[in-house]
């Protein structure tokens, strides 16, 4: 039958047909498949951009592993920024989802106002802003004098608060997620709380028996977007620790590091062994959702 | 929640003295100096920047739509040998973080000549290589009833003309979402116009607002307040004018951001 379809008029139709996918088949060869064929050699040369790759094997993932204690810095960094940032800004979206949802007016306004941190987080503007916010003579400390005559230390330019100045942004993006949670909410059944409500379930049972079991799958997609989304986090880092990842490595983001070894020192073969270990890294933890997921998500049969 | 972004716009309109002795939202009095010094603060001026980056979002939006959609309408709407094996690949493609090709692509783009022009940051998109966008039109399109092309191929129309007479006229809404995402996704990116440009007349405006928080060492506050506020006006703009749009898609699709 296949043969059949190939033959004759069938090959003009398999011309015309391919003729839309070509701007695709471009990029997918020679931006996608190219690269990541090229980049997984890099991995195993020593190659800095003015002579050819020299092959050295295993020796760039072993010097990784064995004797680069910043890799480990920023390994270190970057896991405590997810493991904080994630959780808590899906607790966050959900608990603000569910009261939003609890048929308050205005919920579009709120919805919208919510939303508006998420959509601009990114950008080197928000992130330039939470640096004065949290700096020594910036917005918090300011804040704090007045109300308690508390005299703040310098929140980002400190080693021990520095990171959590990036989780705290981090979870104030929390609206997106919040919207996919409202999404969720909206497809429970209102019945199944008024039968509840008549067997005289509490509002806190009923969140913890209806609301959580049924709306597993949404938070175990919002779970892996975010944490994918934590493991690439960059701008917010490299603005408000000035580039390098300051101050003393405390904020050197996976990320940051990737580009200063990549970009700044020019080791590219290191670089891409670099970028390879977070591509796994990252494939792992998306596998393992999707794993976990057939022992926690509920979905509707 | 909305505070600390009250008080930046706030601040862009205060003396620098004012704005870190009061926290006050309400200017004593209000100036537009901080707006002047800001916009002349680099050499060249803010203008050229918000030019290149008005630029090079347009350039990714055309991009985007164009090549998208044709990728979309072939994977949903032709029959051909070897389409779900494309497919899978594009879905794969979906779900590999960037920093796999990344490197590979940057010699690639310095070997040709293109570093420190926009051609890496537009380029791409003319091949189709945000698959999000091609996923969002799928979904989109196997919505559209196939009858449609049935009718057209009864009266002798081949898929191109199909293409441009039926379907894109019809996907009005998933053409509007997936341009006000490609702008707002470009004019906020900051690491590829970071690796990819050198001169600051080719800067973007994320890349010129870093460069003068450098070199302005922290001293005209107000300065760099007013030129962060105008580097987000565009997005405040079309989140105002698309806000529906920009939700819809979130609750839909769960699309980040």
């Amino acid at each position: 039958m296949m043969g059949r379809g190939l033959a004759g008029s069938g090959f003009r139709r398999q011309v015309a047909s391919y003729s839309f996918l070509i701007p695709w088949l471009i990029g997918f060869f020679a931006l996608t498949v190219g690269p990541i064929a090229t980049s997984i050699y890099l991995s195993f040369t020593d190659y800095g951009l003015m002579a050819p790759p020299q092959w050295i094997g295993m020796e760039n993932y072993i010097r990784i592993a064995s004797d680069d204690p910043r890799f480990w810095t920023a390994m270190n960094v970057t896991f405590t920024f997810v493991l904080l940032s994630v959780p808590l800004k899906l607790a966050f979206a959900l608990a603000v989802a569910v009261a939003l949802n609890k048929g308050l007016r205005g919920l579009a306004v709120f919805r919208a106002i919510f939303y508006l941190p998420s959509l601009l987080g990114g950008t080197v503007a928000i992130a330039f802003m939470w640096r004065q916010i949290f700096s020594r003579d910036g917005l918090l400390n300011r804040g704090l004098e007045y109300l308690f005559g508390y005299d703040g230390p310098g929140w980002v330019s400190s080693p021990s608060t520095a990171l959590y100045t990036l989780v705290l942004l981090a979870i104030w993006q929390f609206g997106s997620s919040m919207i996919i949670f409202l999404a969720g909410l909206r497809q429970i059944p209102q019945d199944m709380y008024e039968a509840a409500s008549i067997d005289g379930a509490s509002r806190a049972r009923q969140f913890f028996k209806i609301t959580l079991p049924l709306l597993t799958p949404v938070i175990f997609f919002n779970a892996v977007i975010q944490t994918i989304d934590a493991f690439k986090a960059f701008t917010s880092a490299f603005v408000i620790s000035g580039g390098d990842g300051g101050p003393i490595d405390s904020t050197l983001f996976y990320t940051l590091y990737l580009f200063q070894e990549a970009f700044v020192n020019l080791h590219i073969g290191y670089a891409s062994a670099l970028a390879w270990i977070l591509v796994i890294i990252i494939a792992f933890f998306t596998a393992l959702s999707f794993l976990s997921a057939r022992y926690w998500v509920h979905y509707d049969d | 929640m909305l505070y600390p972004l009250l008080w930046m716009v706030s601040s862009s309109f205060k003396p620098n003295d004012e704005i870190f002795t009061s926290v006050s939202l309400l200017p004593d009095k209000i100036t537009l100096d901080a707006y002047v010094r800001g916009w002349n603060g680099l050499s060249g001026g803010f203008g050229r920047l918000f030019f290149n980056s008005l630029l090079i979002s347009v350039l990714a939006v055309i991009g985007n739509l164009v090549s998208c959609s044709l990728a979309a309408y072939a994977f949903t709407r032709l029959r051909f040998f070897g389409r779900d094996f494309w497919f899978a690949l594009m879905l794969g493609t979906l779900i590999m973080p960037q920093h796999a090709v990344l490197i590979p692509q940057y010699v690639l783009f310095l070997k040709l000549g293109w570093v420190n022009t926009i051609l890496p940051l537009v380029v791409p998109k003319f091949l189709a290589i945000d698959a999000f966008f091609i996923f969002l039109m799928v979904q989109f399109f196997r919505g559209l009833p196939r009858e449609l092309d049935e009718a057209a191929i009864m009266d002798g129309c081949g898929p191109w003309r199909i293409y441009f007479k039926i379907i894109l006229p019809l996907s009005g809404p998933v053409l509007a979402t997936a341009a006000v995402f490609s702008f707002i996704w470009t004019w906020d990116d900051f690491f590829a116009p970071l690796i990819y440009l050198n001169d600051i007349q080719n800067y973007t405006v994320q890349l010129g607002l870093r460069s003068f928080v450098d070199s302005t060492a922290q001293s005209d506050w107000s300065a760099l307040f007013a030129m962060s506020t105008l580097t987000v006006f565009p997005i405040f703009i079309l989140f105002i004018a698309f806000q529906r749009l920009l939700i819809e898609g979130i609750a839909t699709t769960g699309m980040k951001r």
